[in-house]
């Protein structure tokens, strides 16, 4: 039996006496990736199977929130790094072996495809230049052209042929991104689950739970957002769906530790009695998964439930999760 | 490389040693000592070793890193490239020894074996002046080399063999 471990000499910071390399800007990113995710799924998702009519705000405002998450997203990644000025190194190179690197090509498609989505469907979405914001329409007038009041247009012809192959092709366009959105949604948990250093990210089912409640916070932020009463409707049953998988695969998470090495179930147990246990099962657990699973399984009895209620404590647990995990991750070292 | 846990004393001339010939900045070090005690008194079994990057076999390290800055040169050390490095840490948290660490200046820095010295025929800085003579440097691929031989007829043991990375530094026990 150890009694005791003692280091000294070494005092490195963000590494003793415990790590913590990765701050807030990580799991903010990561729940902002996971929540644009979860909205382009949607988007793209409908397209597919053509109900598009039925989910106005899904498929014309998602992916318009779903690009300015993954802009945010980014900024916290670049606050991330120590060095931000030679952050375009990511982009001299692809290293098949690295989460980040997928990650890093993956965010810039995924930006791109969604602008070219948000801009096909921009006249539909907003069909007044009604900006008021003295410099976001000097901005804006650098491609728009105002016809009158309640119409306007590309202000170059090649822009204009753009967007014309864009609506064409949309279909094929929706496939790229429910493709680049599932991608995105399970890297958010790969990225963790790729290091074997740490007992408790070292899970594979990490990808899928990631991807899982990427898309839970993406249709609980659609929820909040829609005005019509059918998408609504629909949005809490696909939340509900979501829920109930959630649970399922971190039970397993945790059944998984518990059966593996010592070093697994002692990261379990951080979370089955030890210190993360009240924040991990109060903030995610309870507010984020149980609470909000219940409101949506009234409203489905025909109860009358204000659909902000469940749809922020989704989001909220879907932010904690993130947060606890990867502030946990850090604190669970291999025992030698 | 191969350390003698018997000799050890923990002294710390190795970590004060790195520290000056790499103009490691105050307050970081490249190296350590862990000490622990096993058992229940009386029956107590102490061990001391001198600590560092393990210049794995399988390097999670280079594995993770986004960008290429972390290789592993020919001979088997793993090295960063300052001018490549951006400093996203994932190196950082892949490592299970938490060998590497923020440098001031924004990079990720580790051990290097001194290869400097290496390269000049020397021993690394804190084989050559640890008083105990605990540490042996060398080419583990060379079964003549001093350091083969002592793994070779020594006890030894390699830290958290159980995370897969294929340790070469050997702490002879």
């Amino acid at each position: 039996m150890r009694e005791e471990l003692i280091t000294s000499g070494r005092m490195n910071p963000l590494i003793d006496p415990y790590l913590n390399a990765w701050h807030w800007q990580i799991p903010l990113y990561l729940f902002l990736g996971g929540l644009a995710a979860g909205l382009l799924f949607f988007a793209g998702y409908f397209i597919i199977t053509g109900k598009e009519s039925k989910y106005q705000t899904t498929v014309k405002y998602g992916p318009i929130v779903a690009l300015g998450a993954i802009i945010i997203g980014l900024g916290a990644l670049l606050l991330d790094l120590k060095h931000p000025a030679y952050f375009w190194q990511l982009y001299t190179t692809i290293r098949f072996d690295s989460p980040m690197s997928w990650g890093a090509w993956v965010l810039l498609l995924t930006s791109v495809v969604s602008a070219v989505w948000i801009g096909s469907y921009l006249k539909e979405a907003f069909p007044k230049f009604g900006c008021k914001i003295g410099f976001m329409r000097k901005l804006l007038k650098i491609v728009i052209v105002e016809k009158d009041t309640n119409s306007w247009d590309w202000k170059f012809n090649w822009l204009q042929k753009f967007e014309k192959y864009a609506q064409d092709k949309r279909k094929a366009w929706a496939w790229v991104m429910v493709v680049l959105a599932v991608i995105l949604g399970v890297y958010t948990g790969i990225l963790l689950s790729a290091f074997n250093a740490r007992p408790l990210w070292n899970s594979a089912i990490l990808g899928p739970l990631f991807l899982t409640s990427g898309l839970s916070t993406g249709a609980a932020l659609l929820m909040i957002m829609t005005k019509n009463h059918i998408e609504k409707l629909a949005y809490s049953r696909i939340d509900l769906l979501l829920i109930v998988i959630e649970l399922f695969f971190i039970t397993h998470m945790f059944m998984g530790f518990l059966a593996s090495s010592e070093v697994k179930v002692e990261a379990a147990q951080h979370f089955l009695g030890g210190d993360y246990t009240v924040t991990f099962w109060l903030n995610v657990i309870i507010l984020g998964l149980i609470i909000p699973g219940i409101l949506e399984a009234l409203e489905l009895l025909k109860f009358k439930i204000p659909v902000i209620v469940p749809g922020i404590l989704i989001l909220w647990g879907g932010m904690m999760f993130r947060f606890i995990m990867v502030d946990a991750g850090q604190v669970i070292r291999y025992l030698y | 490389m191969a350390i003698d846990t018997k000799k050890c004393v923990g002294c710390s001339d190795c970590v004060v040693a790195c520290q000056t010939e790499n103009n490691v900045p105050h307050g970081y070090s490249r190296d350590w000592i862990a000490e622990t005690v096993e058992g229940t008194y009386p029956d107590l079994a102490m061990e001391i070793r001198s600590e560092r990057c393990n210049h794995c076999d399988n390097t999670p390290c280079v594995r993770t890193c986004p960008t290429g800055a972390s290789h592993v040169t020919e001979g088997g050390i793993v090295k960063v490239t300052h001018e490549e490095c951006i400093g996203c840490g994932a190196c950082i948290e892949s490592c299970p020894y938490d060998a590497r660490y923020f440098h001031p200046d924004g990079y990720v820095d580790k051990c290097t074996f001194c290869d400097h010295r290496v390269k000049n025929g020397q021993d690394p800085a804190c084989v050559s002046v640890c008083p105990t003579h605990c540490m042996y440097f060398g080419d583990l691929d060379d079964p003549n080399s001093e350091v083969s031989k002592k793994v070779a007829t020594r006890k030894t043991k390699v830290l958290a063999p159980e995370a897969g990375t294929k340790p070469q530094i050997f702490y002879l026990i």
